[in-house]
């Protein structure tokens, strides 16, 4: 009895204290080799921190983390160098998150959005010659947004007077071809509508501070708003119903709503700027018409960071493009916007100094013969290339839209908006997959991903249907069509994403209806759910006549794509569209080979191969009875 | 009748490689044409232009080679009285039992009803799927050419008929060159080895 009780304290012991010992030294048990941090002691104790960090840089009560757990104070004593001095990712292979991670075998999705190295190493590769903090203008606390302006323009003299004569401003312009009045500000759309009347929501992505009615003063300098477009610190947001500030107190929207925006320390924006990132265009651009992805369909927060996968120039793995290396600037006019689109870049590449130095234009860089020839498809090259003059770059190399796994809206019927619950409040009705079908501000909505485009011919010209223009209210209104057909040559066969819907129009007059939506007063649809007020007011103040009677038509708007550009590989294959129902099946009056034919001569044909078989086939049997017969006698 | 070196070495070359072209051309192009899936749209082009060129190469030195040793006059036409002849024979007499009204020499190989299929190959099928097919190729270029009145639908169909006819033309052909010799297969054999049995001229005159 002694000795095998002597084994088992001996086995404990070696259990214990014993194996483990020797397992490390062997390497039997591998651990994770983990970077120590700055400092001695972390914002918790070291086991507190392994079992709930997460829980901690998780947003606290909606989108609140508190500045114990701010995430660039993770990174700020976490973060190591290289041998040359540089900072590494915090997520990269064998740094601080990364070590654990892969060892527990769970994915860190907060560098997806979040800057994984610390501000000082972001701010310096940005190689600017001025650093922003060291300027006293900007080290002072700042009650509102024009102030930061004042302080900006203190150094950037002439800033607002480029940026008030860009479509950014003004949303104006009267183009050039069709002499139409355009611009955010006259257009009429499937989505809301009109900014008209509803400026102080719409307003939230205007460049500027306060356009909240039509006394809106276009010449104030200090109303042109730097932060939203050059803030990289990602802590200053328009609030999205007060005229263009942002929020100077913490305050949730909607009121009743759980998501709380935060008031920025403007100071703190003011001396970190600089180039316009992905996610400061995104900012409206990814949000435009009330949503991520609501409107384009290829602009959503997925581009942020996104993966070559999702897009071959913005991916961080790869090129990793702002949106600026395109949209190219001078003096604060962006190139490339939609109203005056170039369809067909017959330039080719821009050379610095000889050209307009624009790079809106696929062709802009890579020329009008970009397919290199492949080794196992020789003639496959050539005529590619030969496919640039009718065909634009987009049309095969954006194969899927809404790809990022960010829905946009497809359809959106106003007729059925209004319903409410028993007790009289405001619907919401969720599909499975948590996508808005029903709002009783807006009616029925419908959205995808991994949308395929429309297709059509295109020139770069687009009409928009105005709001006095006549219409016939048993066709579907298309409010915007496109300059082109086959035999224009200046037009390329496009992708467009497009958005279908319902929307009140003035049935007395036959015309477009617009209508005053957001506002606290009784006129407003969302408070009232009238229409006949609602669009009274909208029509008043756009200088437009009202019948006093409205209905509902069906109308569609095209948004040409030009966002997600595939990789080679995912680019669309010929067969596509050379192919009986291919994409290309509806468009009509030019022969594309594999998808048209004469049925006739196809028929004529192989009655004359069949006929021609069939003749030998007699002849052979005729000859092989006659000879036959011929023997027998 | 005498063994004689009937179908030379480059011609039997030609011969050949022209079938295995047209063939290929045939199962690419109608693949092309949208009639089935085979290699793929995209691949089944590329083989359909790397095949027409070579195609075309080797027409270069098949012309050049009937130029210059004179075999262009195999194609001359004959008298209409000697085509109703061969047409008889092929309707009426085979059945019969009747002789064949022509004997090949090296001279003359081909019979009149041959010649006459040879040389409407030769200058209608070949010509029309060549000229609109070159138009199909360089489709990209017609601005630059002028040719701004062309459509590439008349184009297309143009290729596709003489591509019907290439093909019509094959059936016929292969029946005839595998049914009609006296031993089996001697056509087949013949347009291999290159030697075949010569009958004295006077058999000719005879009919």
């Amino acid at each position: 009895m002694r000795q095998p009780l002597l084994y088992i304290v001996l086995l404990a012991i070696a259990a214990t204290i014993g194996l483990p010992a020797n397992a490390e030294a062997e390497g039997r048990t591998p651990k994770p080799v983990v970077l120590k941090g700055k400092g001695e002691q972390c914002v918790e104790p070291t086991d507190v921190m392994r079992q709930r960090h997460f829980e901690f840089i998780l947003s606290q009560q909606q989108g609140v983390r508190i500045e114990k757990y701010s995430l660039a104070g993770c990174v700020e004593c976490h973060v190591t160098l290289d041998e040359k001095g540089a900072y590494l990712s915090i997520d990269a292979k064998g740094q601080f998150c990364e070590s654990c991670h892969s060892y527990a075998a769970v994915s860190i999705d907060c560098f997806d959005c979040h800057e994984s190295k610390p501000e000082a190493a972001v701010s310096k590769e940005q190689t600017f010659t001025a650093d922003h903090t060291q300027f006293e203008v900007l080290q002072k606390p700042f009650k509102s947004g024009p102030e930061v302006t004042k302080a900006c323009l203190s150094c950037h003299t002439e800033a607002s007077k480029q940026l008030h004569k860009t479509k950014h401003w003004s949303w104006h312009l009267t183009h050039p071809e069709t002499g139409q009045t355009l611009g955010k500000r006259h257009v009429v759309n499937n989505f809301y509508g009109s900014v008209i009347t509803n400026y102080e929501r719409c307003t939230s992505c205007h460049i500027g501070y306060g356009w909240k009615d039509e006394s809106f003063d276009f010449t104030s300098e200090e109303n042109v708003d730097c932060l939203v477009c050059h803030d990289t610190t990602d802590s200053y947001r328009k609030f999205p119903a007060d005229a263009e500030h942002p929020p100077y107190l913490d305050q949730p929207f909607p009121k009743s709503g759980k998501e709380i925006w935060r008031a920025p320390d403007l100071s703190h924006a003011a001396q970190h700027v600089g180039k316009p990132r992905r996610k400061n265009c995104g900012a409206c651009h990814f949000y435009a018409d009330g949503g991520d992805g609501v409107k384009h369909g290829d602009l959503d927060s997925s581009l942020a960071n996104p993966k070559q996968a999702l897009d071959v120039h913005m991916g961080t793995d790869g090129l990793n493009f702002s949106c600026t290396v395109c949209h190219s600037t001078e003096s604060h006019d962006i190139k490339g916007s939609r109203y005056t689109m170039v369809a067909k870049d017959t330039h080719g590449i821009d050379v610095p100094g000889r050209d307009d130095g624009s790079r809106a234009t696929c062709e802009s860089c890579h020329g009008a013969t970009p397919h290199k020839t492949n080794p196992h498809k020789t003639a496959v090259a050539d005529k590619l290339n030969e496919h640039t003059d009718r065909v634009a770059c987009q049309t095969c190399h954006i194969p899927y839209y809404a790809k990022g796994g960010v829905a946009t809206k497809t359809r959106l019927d106003w007729s059925t908006a209004g319903k409410l619950d028993p007790d009289g409040r405001n619907l919401m009705i969720e599909d499975p997959q948590g996508q808005v079908t029903y709002t009783s501000k807006m009616g029925d909505s419908a959205w995808g991903e991994n949308l395929v485009p429309e297709y059509a011919w295109f020139s770069g010209e687009i009409r928009y249907k105005e709001l006095g223009e006549k219409i016939d209210p048993d066709e579907t209104i298309a409010l915007n069509t496109f300059k082109g057909s086959h035999t224009d040559p200046d037009a390329r066969i496009w992708p467009f994403k497009a958005m279908r819907g319902k929307q009140p129009y003035d049935a007395g007059n036959q015309t477009l209806a617009i209508a005053h939506l957001f506002g606290d007063n009784d006129a407003a649809y969302w408070k009232s759910f009238n229409w006949n007020t609602a669009i009274k007011v909208a029509m008043d103040a756009a200088g437009a006549d009202y019948s006093g009677e409205h209905g509902f038509i069906e109308t569609t708007m095209h948004l040409p794509l030009t966002h997600m550009i595939a990789t080679k590989e995912e680019a669309l294959g010929c067969d596509t569209c050379h192919s009986r129902d291919g994409r290309l099946s509806q468009l009509d009056g030019l022969y594309m080979p594999g998808r048209d034919r004469s049925k006739l001569l196809d028929l004529i044909g192989w009655l004359v191969v069949l006929g021609t078989l069939a003749g030998v086939a007699v002849h052979g049997i005729a000859r092989l009875v006659f000879a036959s017969k011929s023997r027998k006698n | 009748m005498a063994r004689v070196m009937m179908y030379k070495r480059f011609e039997r070359l030609w011969h050949w490689s022209q079938a295995l072209l047209i063939i290929s051309l045939l199962i690419t192009g109608f693949e092309v044409h949208g009639t089935y899936r085979l290699f793929g749209f995209e691949q089944a082009v590329d083989y359909h232009v790397i095949l027409a060129w070579t195609l075309i190469g080797l027409w270069v030195f098949a012309i050049f080679w009937h130029l210059t040793t004179g075999e262009w006059r195999q194609y001359i036409p004959s008298s209409p009285n000697k085509i109703v002849a061969m047409a008889r024979y092929y309707g009426v007499d085979i059945f019969m039992g009747g002789g064949h009204p022509f004997h090949k020499t090296r001279q003359q190989k081909h019979n009149p009803l041959q010649r006459a299929a040879y040389l409407s190959l030769h200058v209608v099928i070949s010509p029309a799927i060549w000229i609109s097919g070159w138009l199909y190729l360089f489709y990209a270029s017609w601005a630059e050419w002028g040719l701004l009145s062309l459509s590439l639908g008349a184009v297309a169909l143009t290729h596709t008929a003489a591509a019907f006819a290439m093909f019509a033309f094959l059936v016929a052909h292969l029946y005839l060159a595998i049914t009609m010799s006296t031993v089996p297969l001697g056509n087949v054999k013949a347009m291999i080895t290159g030697y075949d049995d010569e009958e004295e001229e006077q058999t000719l005159a005879q009919n």
